[in-house]
């Protein structure tokens, strides 16, 4: 494992090196590059005025935000879908006109409608983060056990009581595996938005560094999207081998 | 399909049809602001009106091409990367680990980058969408080519074939069904990010004209745009999955 893991970093430490020297050789000016140190050093001094943990929190208070609701929205239709065959082919066709519409081209919607901000952020991730939910949870209560559908019945449970005791439950694994999949896309669209338009969060931030002509903070704030980014999935790869074990891998597409 | 199927979409078509006509209602009564929410006769009425003058052809030609452009070449360099690395045990302990580090970074977190070093330029636009791109394909294709069946590579070995005929007539055949695969979720995320590159920079395309639209509040346009986005996304979906199909029909057939 140790020489395993030696070798995996053995590529990005040879190129960091390579970058600081040659960075330092050449006396590098640039509005795009920086040498690694200066970008560390620039990551300290935004950790020490705070600005980059106020981002953070900006960005991944819209993302979790716009993850819960389109979660909720996604689960909802997913399970009505899943449990009635009639109520699913009916939609259908309004589904699949809606799904294909690239959640960023809806930016300018919420930019009218609800202003910059974080209403409009969490909006457009909302709707990003329906559809994985929507299609991966209609999968998983459709191939729930029969048989378990047949208890149900023969217990006489009501609508309710069906879905909340026997249909979550058995589906939670696979539900699980598409919020993992949401909670990505979360964070992407989140930064996307910010980015494109919206003043405020990591993606402002960068912009910003970029604007202001300062590649160590430009990178460094990268550096730190991209090992969000590399947390969260951890995270929630760690959570979901811990609550479902090997329960949830058959429903895993990787 | 038979006839079941066939009523069943007729069915789905006019539900989604009852849809269209509560819109109507809701902006015929004015329930939500005609600022915010145009009618679907005047969504309608601006696409017709925009395709006849021609405005709404160039500006999907102009996204389609940035699209396009980022994805060939996305698809070119990351089945070639994919290849030369999938290919080698050596380089994949070396750089495998390295690449499932950087995937799960939001990929617009390059564009500052990209602008800070190429200008608000097309190349820019290039840039980000290939590199955004390039990811799913050039990951499914290492993983389609660690996936070959070892038995293949033992014939290889025994033919004394060289390793450029084992990456074109065993491991790329093998491995193509991950490949199309990476190639179809590529195709979404090279549709946002010229999205996203055409507001930022101004370029000529649907994200641009959308942008414009709603600065102006001139919603039926706005409308028209992300209708247009939404007709792009899924006839460019459906298109690979029918192109997947047919190139992989001779795999379908050895079963």
């Amino acid at each position: 494992m140790t020489a395993g893991s030696a070798k995996a970093l053995a590529l990005p430490l040879a190129v960091l090196a390579a970058f600081e020297l040659g960075a330092r050789a050449t006396h590098l000016q640039s509005d795009s590059l920086a040498p690694p140190s200066d970008i560390v050093m620039a990551l300290f001094g935004a950790f020490a005025d705070l600005s980059i943990l106020a981002a953070t929190r900006d960005t991944l208070f819209s993302a979790f935000a716009g993850l819960a609701i389109g979660t909720i929205i996604g689960l909802a239709f997913g399970i009505a879908f899943g449990i009635s065959d009639t109520l699913n082919r009916l939609m259908e066709v309004t589904v699949e006109a809606i799904r294909p519409i690239p959640s960023i081209a809806l930016l300018p919607i919420a930019l009218i409608a609800l202003g910059f901000g974080y209403r409009m952020e969490i909006v457009i991730v909302a709707f990003a983060c329906v559809w994985p939910i929507l299609i991966l949870s209609r999968a998983a209560v459709r191939s729930i056990e029969p048989r378990l559908m047949e208890v149900a019945r023969a217990l006489r449970l009501p609508p309710a009581q069906r879905v909340w005791k026997i249909i979550i439950p058995a589906a939670l694994p696979r539900i699980f595996v598409a919020f993992r999949l949401s909670a990505g896309i979360a964070l992407i669209v989140a930064v996307t938005v910010e980015i494109a338009i919206n003043p405020l969060g990591l993606g402002a931030g960068i912009m910003l560094a970029q604007q202001a002509l300062r590649p160590d903070l430009m990178l460094a704030y990268l550096v730190w999207i991209g090992a969000i980014g590399y947390a969260l999935n951890v995270l929630l790869v760690v959570a979901q081998n811990r609550l479902f074990g090997r329960a949830a891998v058959s429903g895993d597409g990787r | 399909m038979n006839r079941g199927a066939i009523l069943w979409r007729v069915a789905s078509f006019a539900v989604a049809a009852g849809f269209i006509g509560l819109w109507q209602l809701i902006a015929n009564l004015k329930l939500v602001s005609p600022v915010f929410l145009p009618g679907p006769d005047r969504a309608w009425a601006s696409l017709v009106r925009g395709f006849s003058s021609g405005d709404l052809w160039s500006k999907l030609a102009g996204t389609l091409e940035h699209m396009a452009y980022g994805w060939l070449l996305a698809s070119i360099a990351g089945i070639a990367i994919g290849a030369i690395i999938g290919s080698s045990r050596t380089m994949r302990t070396y750089v495998a680990p390295s690449l499932e580090f950087l995937r799960p970074l939001p990929v617009s977190a390059i564009i500052p980058v990209a602008i800070a070093m190429l200008g608000l330029t097309q190349a820019m636009a290039l840039f980000v969408i290939s590199f955004g791109a390039i990811w799913p394909i050039m990951l499914a294709t290492i993983h389609g080519f660690a996936a070959v069946e070892p038995r293949l590579y033992e014939v290889a070995r025994s033919l004394q074939m060289s390793r450029l005929a084992v990456i074109l007539k065993i491991a790329l055949p093998s491995a193509s069904p991950d490949i199309l695969a990476g190639m179809r979720l590529s195709l979404t995320v090279a549709l946002i990010l010229s999205v996203v590159c055409e507001i930022l920079a101004g370029l000529d395309g649907l994200g641009h004209w959308v942008l414009l639209s709603a600065r102006a509040f001139r919603s039926a346009d706005l409308f028209a745009g992300v209708i247009l986005l939404g007709v792009t996304g899924y006839v460019t979906s459906v298109a690979m999955s029918l192109a997947e199909h047919k190139l992989l029909a001779w795999q379908a057939a050895q079963h």
